[in-house]
C-alpha cells in the first residue's frame, strides 16, 4: 500500500517536472531571455580565503543585477548564471576550471586571487579554448609564470588578465621612502615563495633601489611559516636599516613585527606587500600597526564607477559594508570589475561564440570601478594594467578600527591622496 | 653575541613548540593515539579566546576557555574515540583526521577566513634589555616558563596523584588496570581532557605571538609532532627537550642562512629519526 502510494507520488512528481521542463524549453524558444553561463573560480576556503571573501558577495549581487538588467548580446537578451567554485589551492583551481568546462559547459570563466589560483585556471581555459578573464595577481607572475619559456614569451589566445605590476609597486614604495628622512638603508624580508622570488629577483627591487641610492640588506629568502625571525632582526639592527621592505604572508609579518618590537628594531618607515592588505591583519597587530605601509590597488576614494550599476567606488564599498557588516577590502572592486569586463566583452562580441568573445576581449577598453581596463595598451598582449597607489594604516574613523589612508599616488595620479607619509613612531 | 642571542631566542621559541606538543605527547603516551587534530584544537581554543575576549577581559576569557577544552576532550574521548580503540590503530587516526577537517570548516563558517590574533596589548611587544644586542621579549619568556611549569605540573600529577597513577597503569597495561578496578574508558577521557587543555594553552600563546586563520592547525601540528618525536614518544620531559632542540635548531639554522631556519629544524628531526629513533628521552618501560 505504502509502495503504491509512493509510486503514485513519484509519477506525479515526474509529470510536473516534465511539464516544467517543457514550459522552460518553450519559453527559451520564444526568444525572450537566454542564459549565459559563467564560471567563477575563487578561494573561498583555505589560506587564500581572505582574497576571495568579497567574491561570493559580488556573485550574489551581480546575479541579481543581471536578472533585472539582462545583457543585450546582438539581438537577444541574456540572463547570467554564475557558478562559483571554491579553489583553496592550485590543484583545486585546475580541477574546478576543468569541471566548469566539461560538466557545466560554461561560456566563459572568471577567476581571481593570486597566481596560485589564476594561473592554473587560465591554463585550463587556454587548453580547452574557453575565454577566461582573471585578476588580482601581478601581471608578471601571470604572464611570465605561465610561459613555457619566459625568455621568449608567446601571447595567449583565450586568456586575459588585468592588474598592476611589479614596476608599479616598486615606484610607489620608493616614492613613500623618499617622503621620510632616512639613512637610505633598507632591510628586506623576502619569503621563499613566488612573490618573494619575484620582488627580490633581478627585475625586482634590486634593479631600481641602486638608482635611487638605497642600499638593501637582504639576509636571504626564508620559508613561509617561519616562527623565529631573530636572524633577520639581528641583521637589520646591525646594518641600521631605517626602511623595512617585504612581501611576507600575514602571520609571518605579525611574528616578525612583534619580535622586532621586542628585540628593539625600529625602522622609520615600513612598506609591506601582501601581509597588510586586509583590515583584519592590522587589527591583529593592534597599536603596533599604526602607519605601516602597503600597496593600494583599490580604495573607496578611487575616482571610478561601475560601468554596470553606476555605483562609485565609495558606493560599492558602502553597500558591501552595509550588507556584510564587514569593513571593505581591496579585492571587492576587482571582483566587481571582473563582471564589468565580462559583460562588456560579450556585448562587444555581439555573440556568445567563444572565439568571438575571446577576440572581443583582446580589443576591449572599458571604464570599470577599478579604473580603465584597456587590453589594447597593455605592457604585453593579454594584459591590461590598473592603477596602483600606496597607503598607510591609521587609527580609523567612521566605525573602522583602522583605515587605509592613501599617501602616494606617483603611478596613479588620478587617485586622490588622503594624507601625507608619516614616519613610524 | 649574535649567536648567544640566536640560541636564547630559539630556546624561547622552543618553549612554544613544547607547549603545543605536550598534550599530543600525553595522548599518545596513554592511548597510542596520534591526534592529527591536535593543532586544530589549539587554533579552536585561540578562536574561543578571541570570541570571548570581545565581551570580557583576556584573562577571564582564557580561564573560561581552557576548562571547556578539557570538557570537550573528555566528551570526544568517551563519545567517539573510545569506540574506535578496539578497531585497530587506523580507526582513531582517521577519526582525529576527521576532527581536523570538521574543526577547520566550522571555524571558517563562524569566524570567516580573516586572520585573527589574541590581543594581549602591550604584553606582546614588551621586552627586557639584557645587553645592547640581547633583548628578551616578555611574551616568549612567559611562554617558555609556562611550558616548563606545565611539564613539571604534569610530571608531578602523573607520578604522585591517584588519577595520575591510574593513567600510567592504563597506559602500561590496560588489561591489568581493568582487573584492579580502574575504569580505562574514564581514564582515557581524562588523558584527552588534559591533552586538549594543554593544546589550548599552546594555542592561546601561539595566537598572541602571531596571527592565525582556520587553516593553521596543521602548521602548529608539524612543529608539535617534531618536538614529540625528537624528545621521545610519550615522554613529557622528552617533549619539552624536543621542543627546545627544535627551536634552537631552527634559530641556529636561520642565523647561518635564513632559508635554512625551518629546514634545519626538519633536519634535526630526521637526524634523530635515523640515529636515535626512540628519541632523546624515551619513555622507560615499567616505570
Amino acid at each position: 500500500m505504502v509502495e503504491l502510494k509512493s509510486k503514485k507520488v513519484l509519477a506525479g512528481v515526474l509529470a510536473s517536472v516534465m511539464a516544467l521542463t517543457l514550459a522552460t524549453q518553450s519559453g527559451a524558444s520564444a526568444g525572450s531571455v537566454k542564459t549565459l553561463t559563467v564560471g567563477f573560480v575563487s578561494p573561498q576556503t583555505g589560506p587564500l580565503a581572505g582574497f576571495g571573501e568579497a567574491d561570493k558577495y559580488e556573485v550574489n549581487q551581480m546575479t541579481a543585477y543581471f536578472k533585472k538588467n539582462p545583457i543585450m548580446v546582438g539581438s537577444s537578451q541574456y540572463n547570467v548564471k554564475v557558478i562559483l567554485k571554491d579553489a583553496p589551492n592550485s590543484a583545486a583551481a585546475s580541477t574546478a576550471a576543468s569541471d566548469l568546462i566539461n560538466n557545466d559547459n560554461v561560456d566563459l570563466i572568471l577567476a581571481s586571487s593570486t597566481p596560485d589560483i589564476v594561473n592554473p585556471v587560465s591554463d585550463q581555459c587556454e587548453a580547452n579554448a574557453v575565454p577566461c578573464i582573471t585578476t588580482v595577481a601581478p601581471w608578471q607572475a601571470y604572464y611570465f609564470g605561465r610561459q613555457k619559456d619566459p625568455a621568449h614569451p608567446v601571447a595567449f589566445k583565450w586568456t586575459y588578465h588585468f592588474f598592476w605590476g611589479l614596476e608599479d609597486v616598486m615606484a610607489t614604495y620608493e616614492d613613500m621612502w623618499s617622503k621620510v628622512t632616512t639613512n637610505k638603508k633598507a632591510g628586506a624580508l623576502w619569503p621563499n615563495d613566488p612573490d618573494g622570488q619575484a620582488w627580490s629577483g633581478a627585475n625586482g627591487f634590486p634593479a631600481t633601489t641602486k638608482t635611487i641610492g638605497v642600499s638593501v640588506t637582504d639576509p636571504g629568502l626564508y620559508p613561509d611559516g617561519t616562527q623565529d625571525f631573530t636572524s633577520q632582526i639581528s641583521a637589520f639592527k646591525s646594518a641600521g636599516d631605517q626602511i623595512l621592505l617585504g612581501v611576507p604572508i600575514p602571520p609571518d609579518f605579525t611574528t616578525f613585527w612583534n619580535q622586532a618590537v621586542q628585540q628593539g628594531y625600529k625602522p622609520k618607515i615600513a612598506t609591506i606587500g601582501k601581509a597588510l592588505l586586509f583590515p583584519s591583519a592590522i587589527e591583529a597587530l593592534g597599536k603596533n600597526g599604526q602607519n605601516l605601509g602597503t600597496e593600494v590597488w583599490w580604495h573607496p576614494t578611487s575616482p571610478f564607477k561601475s560601468s554596470l550599476t553606476g555605483q562609485s567606488a565609495k558606493a560599492l564599498a558602502a553597500a558591501y559594508e552595509k550588507d556584510t557588516k564587514k569593513q571593505w577590502t581591496q579585492p571587492l572592486g576587482f571582483s566587481h570589475a571582473l563582471f564589468e569586463v565580462m559583460a562588456a566583452a560579450v556585448k562587444s562580441a555581439g555573440s556568445t561564440d567563444k572565439a568571438k568573445v575571446a577576440k572581443a576581449i583582446s580589443k576591449l577598453k572599458v571604464n570599470t570601478v577599478v579604473g580603465t581596463v584597456d587590453f589594447t595598451a597593455g605592457p604585453v598582449p593579454n594584459v591590461a594594467k590598473t592603477p596602483l597607489a600606496g597607503g598607510q594604516w591609521r587609527a580609523g574613523v567612521n566605525g573602522h578600527k583602522y583605515d587605509l589612508v592613501i599617501v602616494s599616488n606617483k603611478t596613479a595620479p588620478m587617485v586622490p591622496l588622503g594624507g601625507k607619509v608619516q614616519a613610524l613612531n | 653575541m649574535i649567536w648567544t642571542n640566536a640560541i636564547i631566542q630559539g630556546l624561547l621559541t622552543g618553549g612554544l613548540y613544547a607547549l603545543l606538543a605536550c598534550g599530543l605527547s600525553l595522548i599518545f603516551g596513554v592511548m597510542r593515539i596520534v591526534n592529527l587534530s591536535h593543532g586544530d584544537f589549539s587554533i579552536l581554543a585561540a578562536y574561543g579566546v578571541v570570541a570571548l575576549a570581545m565581551h570580557t577581559n583576556l584573562i577571564l576569557a582564557i580561564v573560561l576557555v581552557l576548562p571547556v577544552m578539557a570538557l570537550l576532550g573528555y566528551l570526544l574521548q568517551r563519545g567517539v574515540l573510545n569506540r574506535s580503540l578496539s578497531k585497530g590503530a587506523l580507526a582513531p587516526l582517521l577519526i582525529t583526521f576527521a576532527f581536523s577537517i570538521i574543526i577547520q570548516n566550522i571555524l571558517l563558517q563562524v569566524f570567516s577566513s580573516d586572520n585573527r590574533s589574541v590581543q594581549s596589548g602591550r604584553f606582546a611587544s614588551m621586552s627586557f634589555k639584557i645587553t645592547k644586542n640581547l633583548q628578551i621579549g616578555a611574551l616568549p619568556l612567559f611562554t617558555f616558563i609556562v611550558g616548563v611549569l606545565l611539564t613539571l605540573g604534569l610530571h608531578y600529577f602523573l607520578t604522585y596523584s591517584r588519577v595520575g597513577r591510574a593513567l600510567r597503569a592504563s597506559s602500561d597495561d590496560p588489561g591489568a588496570a581493568d582487573l584492579v578496578g580502574i575504569n580505562n574508558k574514564h581514564i582515557y577521557g581524562i588523558a584527552t581532557a588534559i591533552g586538549l587543555f594543554a593544546a589550548g594553552i599552546g594555542g592561546v600563546l601561539f595566537g598572541m605571538r602571531t596571527q592565525f586563520a582556520p587553516s593553521f592547525g596543521p602548521i602548529a601540528l608539524i612543529f608539535a609532532f617534531e618536538s614529540v618525536i625528537i624528545g621521545g614518544l610519550g615522554s613529557l620531559w622528552g617533549t619539552l627537550i624536543g621542543g627546545i632542540v627544535l627551536g634552537i635548531g631552527q634559530s641556529i639554522g636561520a642565523q647561518i642562512q635564513p632559508s635554512y631556519g625551518v629546514l634545519a629544524g626538519h633536519l634535526v628531526f630526521i637526524a634523530i629519526l635515523i640515529l636515535r629513533p626512540q628519541g632523546l628521552m624515551p619513555k622507560q618501560k615499567g616505570k
